[in-house]
């Protein structure tokens, strides 16, 4: 399992990497959806199967997936990339370059510290996330379906239908009504 | 929903009909005898062609798959020197064998002319000729003609009288 | 022998059956069409037409392999493989019999799910990646099909999951010892059944492929075992729906004593597969927006009910 984690990790960093270079949009989200695969499998080696299957269903199944559908209607060409090529210039990457690397070098810092933590590997089935999630965190999965509802309410209210248009010869009898 | 389950089992007992499917090169379907498919030459009675070359079927061709050019022997007769039929355009209207004064250009019912050499469907008149007369027999068009070309004397054809010998005064 | 050996052989068995299987039903689907519509079907090559798979086969393994210079080559190669990876892995988690199943994964029908909405993607890339009009029109409508009809279908399984306590679909199997779930989960079937064509794009709700209006939908630009693959692939994902069918709602390995498990298993999925051929064969394809309101608005609250009913009885009968 540990060789898997690791093969699964780095290719998550490899596409991540990928992602972040790459110039082609649909190119760069193949490799977002890899590495969303990748980090499923390093779930599943962390003992959380429940955890992956959702990862992979959820993200790279379903948001990817309209990720990909948005991009796709948008229709970049060629000059597109060029822009995007602009944009990547010394000054737009310094900022973000900078607080990348204090924040890997935290990160670095935190791992070296705290080394040998004995990490006990115990597999999570569905039943516990279930328990779990309708136990301790009621609170929070129902704010979740709130915000879900006020979403698919916002979604409907954007979505609906205008009102109606009439051919012109038939505006003349609507309009009394 | 309860119509597509209809229309399902429907289909389904199509299972238990009858295949309408003919299996053709096996079992071939009944063609009439007057079907218009391959187009022949055809002979008079006495061995003769019939075609006098006359051109008719040529112009009549909607498709323009009918050359031919006319010519003739030593008696007077006229005959095709080559009669070319390019089978990849003809369409099988029958148009030629309405045009035909003299019964020569027929069509048979065949159909079965699948070639793997397009060349192939060009038929010179060696392969357009056949021995018998097709579909009407002892039919054979100088014995019914005016002109005299070797069948028969002039005057002496069916339905003719002798010639009139403008030097007699006898009516 | 070896337990890591039984389990490849295991794995190798299982993936040349499905394929075999798949690819015998290019030629199942043609008679059967051809039987239901008062024709004979391809009967020419080999015995009863047996060899026309072969033929096939050999057709399109010689057909010139070719990729649009306008299309995004890599992503024009993935598309494909993507269909065959995703419903290949799927086969994985299914029981055949209690003894032969690659793997017995304690979240077996979430795997499903989680591969079925992999698939989506081979129908979006594919038609972007050709580059072309209608690949990309049939992209658009495939992956907002498969996407809508993904939701109802997660949810109808879950009635089944419910009532078995587990995602394990051994366990699933094992729960079934007195009644079948098609009798209890009648309405969580139909859901299934219904959404699973829809993800299995095939008539009548071939709509990303609809020939009479987007060419050939997504797989225009393809030729060549490219195309092959999408080919195979959507026999592979009927053979898939109907195991998953036969696994869930029909006792999957059950039956009565005198045939060996896998025999019934085998029975009861080419079952469901001929009622998959048998709909091609009659219905007649939806509009596009009647395909997705019938999804939104009628399968989707009649699952939810379903499920709610479920859970209910579960918790009062307990």
């Amino acid at each position: 399992m540990n060789v898997i984690f690791y093969i699964a990790s780095i290719i998550a960093i490899l596409a991540t990497i990928m992602v972040i270079t790459g110039r082609n949009a649909i190119h760069s989200l193949l490799f977002l959806i890899v590495s969303l695969l990748a980090i499923g499998v390093v779930f599943f080696t962390l003992g959380a199967p429940f955890m992956a299957a959702l990862e992979v269903i959820i993200y790279a199944g379903a948001i990817m997936v309209l990720f990909v559908f948005v991009i796709m209607m948008l229709n970049l060409g060629k000059a597109y990339e060029k822009m995007e090529e602009s944009w990547f210039s010394y000054k737009a990457w310094l900022g973000p370059g900078i607080l990348c690397i204090i924040l890997l070098g935290e990160l670095i810092y935190v791992f070296t510290v705290t080394k040998g933590s004995g990490r006990q590997l115990t597999v999570i089935s569905p039943q516990e996330v279930g328990m779990t999630l309708f136990g301790p965190y009621i609170l929070g999965v129902e704010l979740a379906a709130m915000l879900l509802m006020t979403g698919i309410i916002g979604a409907y209210h954007i979505g609906r239908r205008k009102q109606k248009e009439y051919h012109r010869l038939l505006q003349k009898e609507e309009e009394p009504a | 929903m309860l119509s597509n389950i209809r229309s399902m089992w429907l289909v389904f007992l199509r299972m238990f009909h009858k295949r309408v499917t003919v299996q053709y090169p096996e079992k071939k379907n009944y063609l009439p005898p007057r079907w218009r498919g391959r187009i022949v030459l055809t002979r008079d009675p006495d061995h003769s062609e019939r075609c006098v070359a006359c051109y008719l079927c040529a112009a009549a061709c909607p498709v323009d798959c009918i050359s031919l050019q006319a010519t003739e022997d030593e008696k007077g007769r006229r005959y095709p020197e080559f009669f070319r039929i390019n089978f990849s355009r003809c369409i099988f209207c029958g148009l030629c064998e309405d045009a035909c004064p003299t019964y020569a250009i027929q069509l048979v019912p065949d159909f079965e002319m699948a070639e793997y050499n397009r060349q192939n469907l060009v038929y010179e008149k060696q392969d357009l000729l056949i021995d018998g007369q097709g579909k009407y027999h002892g039919y054979n068009f100088y014995k019914v003609a005016g002109v005299a070309v070797g069948v028969k004397e002039k005057g002496g054809g069916d339905n003719e009288d002798k010639p009139v010998d403008i030097k007699k005064l006898i009516p | 022998m070896n337990p890591i050996w039984a389990h490849i052989l295991t794995l190798v068995l299982v993936l040349l059956v499905m394929v075999t299987i798949a690819a015998g039903l290019i030629y199942v689907e043609r008679r059967m069409l051809a039987v239901w519509q008062d024709r004979l079907g391809p009967n020419r090559v080999g015995p009863f037409g047996l060899l026309q798979v072969m033929a096939d086969m050999i057709k399109i393994f010689f057909k010139e392999d070719w990729i649009p210079k306008f299309a995004d080559k890599r992503v024009f190669v993935l598309a494909p493989m993507i269909v065959m990876i995703s419903i290949l892995m799927t086969f994985a988690v299914i029981p055949f019999t209690p003894l032969i199943s690659v793997v017995n994964l304690n979240i077996g029908l979430l795997f499903f799910l989680a591969m079925s909405s992999l698939g989506a993607y081979s129908i979006v890339l594919a038609g972007w990646a050709s580059n072309n009009k209608y690949s990309l029109l049939g992209a658009i409508r495939g992956s907002a099909q498969m996407l809508s009809y993904e939701v109802f279908m997660g949810l109808s399984l879950m009635g089944v999951v419910v009532m078995a306590g587990s995602f394990n679909l051994h366990d699933i199997v094992m729960a079934q010892n007195k009644v079948w779930y098609f009798i209890p989960q009648i309405v969580g079937f139909v859901v299934f059944f219904i959404a699973g064509i829809a993800e299995t794009h095939r008539l009548p709700f071939d709509i990303p492929e609809a020939e009479s209006e987007l060419v050939a939908g997504y797989h225009s630009e393809y030729s060549g075992m490219k195309f092959g693959m999408f080919f195979v692939g959507e026999y592979l994902g009927i053979t898939l729906i109907s195991a998953l069918i036969v696994t869930l709602y029909f006792g999957g390995w059950r039956g009565p004593h005198f045939l060996p498990p896998v025999i019934w298993f085998l029975i009861k999925m080419f079952v469901f597969i001929l009622i998959f051929i048998l709909m091609r064969a009659s219905l007649p394809r939806p509009r596009y927006d009647q395909l997705m309101s019938y999804g939104w608005k009628i399968l989707l609250p009649l699952s939810l009910l379903n499920l709610l009913i479920t859970g209910a009885c579960v918790l009062y009968f307990k």
